[in-house]
């Protein structure tokens, strides 16, 4: 009996053992997913909670029936890898020895790196994060209080989960102030460590100047050393007063990760961006937010790196080649308010164009332009994540990034 | 990729003028290209491009500004005020290195 491994039951740990499972035979391959958690998050939905569209209940559920038949599940907290001998030390003392082995327990935000941040004082009182279900729950409060000041979205440090969220909520928080006539008494800045308002050229000047069309300030280049009080402090000396801070702070892998020496500076594991195959490893895979791929940090990269993944760990069980190669595929809706928004789909050669997708010319869906389509695909994925993406059934979308229905842009037009 | 000339010498570089082949690099075209983006290179800005130039030949990725610092032994702070405003890009420009992507 062999046995696969697989650590983190989030999205990607869940799709994978799920795949996985209905392709390995349960007489060759026993699989085991160690997790902590007892309850599955929805994270996408951590945006609306702040603004009061989605109830709790809609964004959270018991994990256990996540996870089908055939699959090993333990509630554990990981101690480390121990990579010399295949197997993986639990903090309770119990040693689970593998043959494969796959890291997927991803990233997580880490206000405690930022000097000021949690510790300042104004934690959860002006400073919030909308990353985690506690931060999004306690910031829907804060904004329902807040009435005038100066509004201060802040990203601490690339790479961040769901790259775009925090210009969505940002077009979120304008829209949700319009509505309830405050948005003139509110100044709204974005902070970021990047030179715009997104990595990519074509789709950073189309987002930058939907931010110029809400009013919002663009702080570029902020790099945060420290938070003093409720004045962010940049390494060059920039201060950034606030009345509300909604900052992203730093995501950092597991610390297990660390301890195993399997990780980069940000606990990170370094993998071949093609395979996710540890670098260094021949059976150790690092999926989804845990892995050092160039491209976003995101459920859609996930799930279409899991479908790599699966291909090529039934043909290296079967001690063939693997020749599947995953391009960096990635499609995210962007939220812009008044009940619109965006659709972007790159790899890790193209960057988002506008287009249609996923059928060339007739969409439904519109790329890098706003529509209610694109809003109502938004909300219906939480529907299909919970009952196709999970589960790990087929979603009529090919892993593989297509230039059909995509056209660029010619300069200065 | 376009191909220019800097300091005599014939060099492939990409649009915004980041040099494209690692092997083209050497000391004296740091030091032109510093100068070019008004900076005077000391031992100290050398700590942080040779850092670089070790690291993508090791992983085949410019260092992000947290790994000059945490791997590279020179603090954040430091690097702002060797390569101001923009340190990453300017880093990266005089190591002759390709301009970070900044992960999307």
């Amino acid at each position: 009996m062999r046995q696969l491994l697989v650590l983190g039951a989030g999205t990607a740990g869940t799709m994978v053992v799920n795949k996985l499972r209905r392709k390995l035979s349960r007489d060759e391959w026993r699989i085991t997913v160690v997790d902590m958690s007892d309850r599955h998050f929805y994270q996408p939905g951590y945006l609306f909670l702040p603004f009061g569209a989605y109830e709790p209940e809609q964004v959270v559920r018991p994990a256990a029936p996540l996870i089908g038949p055939g699959v090993d599940v333990i509630r554990a907290e990981v101690d480390r890898v121990d990579a010399a001998r295949n197997q993986v030390l639990l903090l309770d003392g119990r040693s689970l020895p593998y043959d494969d082995l796959v890291i997927a327990t991803g990233v997580t935000p880490r206000p405690d790196q930022t000097p000021g941040m949690l510790d300042g004082g104004q934690w959860r009182k002006t400073i919030f994060d909308f990353y985690t279900y506690e931060g999004a729950a306690a910031l829907a409060k804060a904004l329902e209080r807040f009435d005038a000041g100066r509004l201060v979205v802040h990203i601490t440090d690339m790479p961040i989960k769901c790259p775009v969220a925090p210009l969505e909520f940002t077009f979120l928080a304008d829209d949700h102030l319009r509505r309830l006539g405050r948005r003139d008494r509110v100044e709204l800045v974005y902070a970021t460590p990047l030179p715009g308002a997104f990595t990519k050229p074509i789709a950073a000047g189309r987002l930058g100047s939907m931010l110029d069309e809400r009013k919002v300030t663009v702080e570029p280049d902020f790099l945060v050393e420290r938070i003093d009080g409720t004045r962010l402090i940049s390494y060059d000396e920039r201060e950034i007063p606030f009345d509300l801070l909604v900052t992203v702070p730093l995501n950092m892998g597991a610390d297990f990760v660390a301890r195993s020496g399997l990780g980069d500076e940000l606990n990170l594991v370094p993998v071949d961006r093609f395979t996710m195959l540890a670098k260094g490893y021949d059976n150790i895979f690092a999926l989804g937010d845990a892995n050092d791929i160039p491209t976003s940090k995101a459920g859609s990269v996930a799930h279409f790196a899991v479908d790599v993944l699966v291909d090529n760990f039934v043909a290296h069980a079967a001690g063939r080649p693997m020749t599947g190669r995953f391009d960096g595929h990635a499609n995210c809706f962007v939220e812009s308010g008044a009940g619109k928004a965006l659709l972007i789909d790159f790899n890790y050669d193209t960057e988002p164009l506008p287009g249609r997708y996923p059928l060339p010319g007739a969409g439904p869906f519109r790329l890098l332009g706003e529509s209610a389509v694109n809003h109502w695909g938004k909300l219906a994925f939480r529907w299909m994540y919970w009952h196709l993406l999970l589960p790990g059934r087929p979603i009529p979308l090919p892993a593989h990034m297509s230039m059909a229905g995509k056209h660029t842009p010619v300069p200065g037009k | 990729m376009p191909l220019t000339t800097i300091a005599g010498r014939r060099i492939h570089v990409d649009d915004e003028g980041f040099l494209t082949t690692y092997d083209e690099w050497d000391s004296d075209l740091a030091a032109y290209l510093a100068e070019r983006i008004g900076i005077q290179l000391t031992d100290e800005h050398w700590k942080a491009i040779t850092f670089l130039r070790q690291d993508y030949a090791e992983h085949g990725e410019t260092a992000t500004l947290r790994r000059v610092s945490t791997a590279g032994g020179v603090p954040t702070k430091q690097l702002f005020v060797l390569f101001p405003k923009k340190p990453a890009k300017k880093m990266a420009y005089i190591a002759g290195l390709p301009k970070p992507h900044g992960c999307v």
